[in-house]
């Protein structure tokens, strides 16, 4: 499933990226703190998160995950913005807290495992 | 010019989550008897038992220096090492309007405000354990701005590190030094000033790791200089 149908089917509000809502989703990733998204997002993966520090764009970009979802409505900090459009990542914002939109998500056929 | 032994990430019972041992005589004379010179008291999100540890080393002959440990928004916590008490409490007051919450001391533990002598002023009912609302960015401009040192603390630590929150340091991030806590140094960007300290939380912990600093004496504005290596001043070993 690409990008673009998630972000319409579960109403995310695009902040940065449309260029790459494309983006074949392949799997999900929910985590906090960075070093873990480092360590253990794969390729492809969306990433959902509260962290609006502007790392996770460089994270992000790093391990060509599919985009970026911000939870509970947290509105990114403006570096994190420009960075997000500068690199053409997705940068998506969910109303939903973090809990709600993975089981959503899930529901849609994405899964935190790899077959 | 003399090397000064220091310690600069030292807890007291003002931080909930130290030993009540914590206190201003206790610290100061475990200090004294681990041979440092100079200790830095950096409660966290508080500063209100540094003049209390200031009283007391006077009369052990230790240099002290106030500072606070300061969490993030993003959970990173950076220790704010300053020049003079009427600064600090201006970042104090900066940090306490950004600090939601009270404390439970049944969970989190008590936060005793001490004067000299270790007799107990008042109990700080913030919730010091707690994030402040300002973003890692904020934190440190707020450090430089009331002309004090920002240090990223314990960033090899699988918590509450800038390396664990943000998985690396932001190239645009103007911290003048990281504090380590184990043997192995993590990947960190050239040049960045390393000190090693103990963050005690308990007695037996203040100076079982230490900095030697060349300096003239034991004050923030000297610590800045080691750090950026200028007027002679420099770090002689982080153990």
């Amino acid at each position: 499933m690409d990008l673009s149908e998630i972000t319409k089917r579960l109403k995310l509000e695009v902040k940065a990226g449309n260029g790459s809502l494309s983006n074949e989703v392949q799997g999900g990733y929910a985590s906090d703190l960075i070093s873990d998204v480092i360590a253990n997002a794969e390729e492809g993966d969306l990433w959902v998160t509260l962290q609006t520090h502007q790392n996770t764009v460089a994270v992000a970009s790093m391990k060509g995950l599919a985009g970026i979802v911000l939870v509970n409505g947290r509105e990114p900090e403006a570096d994190t913005l420009q960075k997000a459009r500068e690199e053409n990542i997705p940068l998506l914002v969910s109303a939903l807290p973090a809990f709600e939109l993975i089981g959503r998500l899930y529901n849609l056929g994405l899964s935190g495992i790899r077959k | 010019m003399r090397a000064l032994h220091a310690d600069m990430h030292i807890h007291t019972c003002l931080s909930p989550c130290a030993e009540r041992e914590m206190s201003p005589l206790t610290v100061t004379r475990q200090a004294r008897e681990k041979g440092l010179d100079l200790i830095a008291i950096c409660d966290h999100n508080s500063a209100e038992n540094v003049q209390a540890v200031v009283r007391a080393a006077e009369k052990v002959g230790l240099a002290v220096i106030g500072g606070m440990e300061i969490t993030s928004r993003e959970e990173v916590h950076v220790l704010g090492l300053f020049q003079e008490d009427r600064l600090l409490s201006a970042v104090q007051d900066v940090i306490y309007d950004n600090l939601p919450g009270e404390n439970d001391p049944g969970i989190f533990g008590e936060q005793l405000v001490m004067d000299g002598q270790d007799r107990v002023i008042r109990r700080n009912r913030k919730l010091l354990i707690g994030a402040t609302d300002l973003s890692l960015d904020e934190v440190v401009r707020i450090i430089h701005e009331f002309n004090g040192l920002a240090i990223a603390s314990h960033v090899d630590r699988p918590s509450f590190s800038v390396l664990s929150q943000l998985g690396f340091i932001p190239e645009d991030l103007k911290l003048d030094g990281v504090e380590v806590c184990s043997e192995r140094l993590p990947a960190l960007p050239g040049n960045t000033p390393v000190i090693r300290s103990s963050d005690a939380h308990r007695p037996g912990e203040i100076g079982t790791r230490q900095t030697c600093f060349l300096v003239e004496n034991g004050t923030a504005a000297e610590i800045g200089m080691a750090l950026r290596r200028t007027g002679g001043r420099r770090i002689i070993t982080g153990q």
